[in-house]
């Protein structure tokens, strides 16, 4: 029993933190139709840069703010002087992308080494919570709660405001929302931006659990991607589900067959693709 | 054409001499740069002639270059048995994948495709009593044949796949000029016209990914041959990645140009690597400038250039 009430507890903040990186890619794919193969980047370059902002500060809300600020820097730069060249040509931005995958791996390894550190966490969530004969990191219920507030934010950004509303036109017909008089242009890097600094925040928040180290920005990009092809590309509520999904589907396939860890994730989103190519909440 | 043929027909003649003049150890990169080539070949029979731009090409090398490892150590050093069985395990796996790859496009494809090449190279990584983990299969030993030579030795080796190559170079201009792979770029170019026309598309993509596997499977099963040696980094998105840059460089759609783009990616990696550690940063700023600058590949770049100085 213990054990799969911890697993679990694992697997749901793993899942949230899943979220946070797939809810950007999806919806950057979404408006935009561009996969960007250096989501997974953004990630560790939040970790690093959270981690070399703490060394300096001691401070873990500083530290968040300096590593979002760093990635959606960077974002703003790619989407503007790079990707925004190659509007819905799918393989100019996948080579673009991996080319900046590979820069940002190397320079991290180049200027961090490569031994895997972890962030510390903030110091109110260091304890656990004991219920019976189960123990609660803290830390897990925080990262779990931010996932559920960005998840809210996001639904309410989307389904109730006028931004939204710009967005799911964008989504929905861009040629429509531009004629109607969105600026669709400065709405792609807004979003892009939006979508960079949540896998920053991504980078801090798994900083202390799941930790930066050479080949975590590959890792978490798959994992991203498989959690966006299950719940289908450009929805939020599928980047939510997905990234459950695979969060739980990991921490089990890791626990009982750890032999088998990655398979685990992988052959149930090749089920879900045989059933339904564009994923759970997918359009089209 | 007659240009082309000509132009072909020299290359041959110097890949044949070249042995001669170089060195063993140039020698040895040039027979990685024959096997490569072989490997971004493969790959542009979909990406330059059916479109279908694969992020998991390097499942089919790799699956190739396990079986005749595993085979080669674990059973019987055997060509005969080894070497059909590496390919078939290629194609079969890429007639397993194509199932689910081909009922996507665009974006859906190329993150598909990622994903199943990753399973291949998560069982690699995970499955440490057959496979050796990231350790990898060591010491795979170089095939016993018929021949006066023995292909432990550099120059006969080259030959060995010098061989190959220009059978795979046969095999895929035949198949470029056929109606088949004309229907290809049909489809590349309008999938719905050619649907019109009463093609039917799903299978004609189908058939061009399971021979892609099949020739990526003969650039692996040559790979393990000559380098001795597999690991799960064969068979990960970085050299997935590499393939398709290859591709680009050369020229997509360009049958020679991809095997030419891998020839300078080799080049550059062996020269580049022997003077500073930070290889994989030199290869991202080359995606990016290939991207940028070079769209339509060397062959392009070529292209362009004749015309502007015969017009």
């Amino acid at each position: 029993m213990t054990f799969w009430v911890t697993q679990a507890l694992n697997g749901i903040s793993f899942g949230m933190l899943l979220f946070l990186l797939a809810a950007g890619l999806s919806l950057i794919y979404g408006l935009m139709r561009m996969l960007n193969l250096a989501h997974g980047s953004y990630y560790i370059l939040g970790g690093y840069v959270g981690l070399a902002a703490v060394r300096v500060t001691g401070s873990f809300v500083l530290a968040a703010v300096a590593a979002t600020a760093t990635v959606t820097l960077v974002g703003i730069v790619m989407e503007r002087f790079f990707l925004r060249r190659f509007p819905e040509q799918e393989l100019p931005q996948a080579l673009l992308t991996f080319g900046f995958l590979l820069i940002f791996a190397d320079l991290s390894l180049w200027l961090w080494g490569g031994t895997p550190q972890t962030l510390p966490k903030p110091e109110i969530f260091e304890r656990s919570i004991r219920i019976g004969a189960i123990v609660f990191p803290t830390y897990r219920l925080f990262v779990i709660a931010i996932g559920l507030v960005v998840g809210l934010g996001l639904w309410w950004l989307q389904e109730g405001t006028r931004l939204g509303a710009m967005i799911r036109a964008g989504v929905d017909d861009a040629e429509m929302a531009r004629a109607t008089g969105v600026n669709v242009g400065l709405l792609s890097t807004a979003v892009f931006a939006f979508g960079a600094f949540l896998a920053g925040l991504g980078g801090i928040i798994g900083g202390p659990f799941v930790g930066v180290y050479p080949g975590a920005d590959f890792e978490i990009l798959e994992m991203a991607l498989v959690v966006v092809i299950i719940g289908g590309l450009g929805s939020l509520k599928g980047a939510f589900v997905g990234g459950l999904v695979v969060g739980l589907l990991d921490n089990f396939g890791k626990a009982l067959f750890p032999e088998l860890a990655l398979f685990t994730v992988f052959a149930p989103m090749a089920v879900i693709l045989a059933l339904r190519p564009t994923g759970l909440f997918g359009a089209r | 054409m007659k240009a082309l043929v000509a132009g072909g027909a020299v290359a041959l003649v110097l890949l044949v001499a070249l042995p001669a003049v170089l060195s063993s150890y140039q020698l040895s990169l040039l027979t990685k740069m024959l096997i490569f080539g072989i490997f971004a070949m493969s790959l542009d029979l979909l990406l330059g002639y059916a479109g279908l731009p694969s992020l998991g090409h390097a499942a089919y090398f790799g699956v190739a270059a396990y079986t005749v490892g595993l085979l080669a150590l674990r059973v019987a050093n055997n060509f005969w048995i080894d070497f059909p069985a590496g390919l078939l395990m290629a194609a079969g796996m890429s007639a397993l994948f194509g199932l689910f790859a081909l009922r996507t496009r665009g974006s859906y494809f190329l993150m598909i495709t990622l994903a199943l090449g990753q399973v291949l190279w998560g069982i690699a990584f995970g499955w440490r009593s057959l496979t050796g983990g990231d350790d990898g299969l060591p010491s795979v030993p170089r095939p016993r044949l018929p021949l006066p030579w023995s292909l432990t030795d550099g120059v006969p080796f080259y030959y060995f796949v010098l061989f190959f190559f220009a059978l795979a170079v046969g095999a895929l201009a035949v198949i470029a000029s056929s109606p088949f792979g004309r229907a290809l770029v049909g489809i590349r170019e309008s999938e719905r016209r050619m649907e019109v026309l009463g093609y039917d598309v799903w299978r004609y993509k189908y058939v061009a990914f399971i021979l892609a596997g099949l020739f990526a499977g003969l650039a692996g099963t040559l790979f393990v041959y000559f380098n001795g040696f597999v690991s799960p980094s064969y068979l990960n998105i970085v050299f997935s990645a590499s393939a398709l840059l290859m591709v680009i460089l050369g020229g997509a759609g360009t049958l020679l140009g991809p095997a030419l783009g891998a020839a300078v990616i080799v080049g550059l990696e062996n020269f580049i690597s022997g003077y500073m550690e930070r290889w994989v940063l030199v290869l991202g700023v080359i995606y990016v400038l290939v991207t940028l600058f070079a769209p339509s590949g060397l062959v392009g770049l070529a292209r362009q250039r004749m015309r502007s100085s015969g017009s």
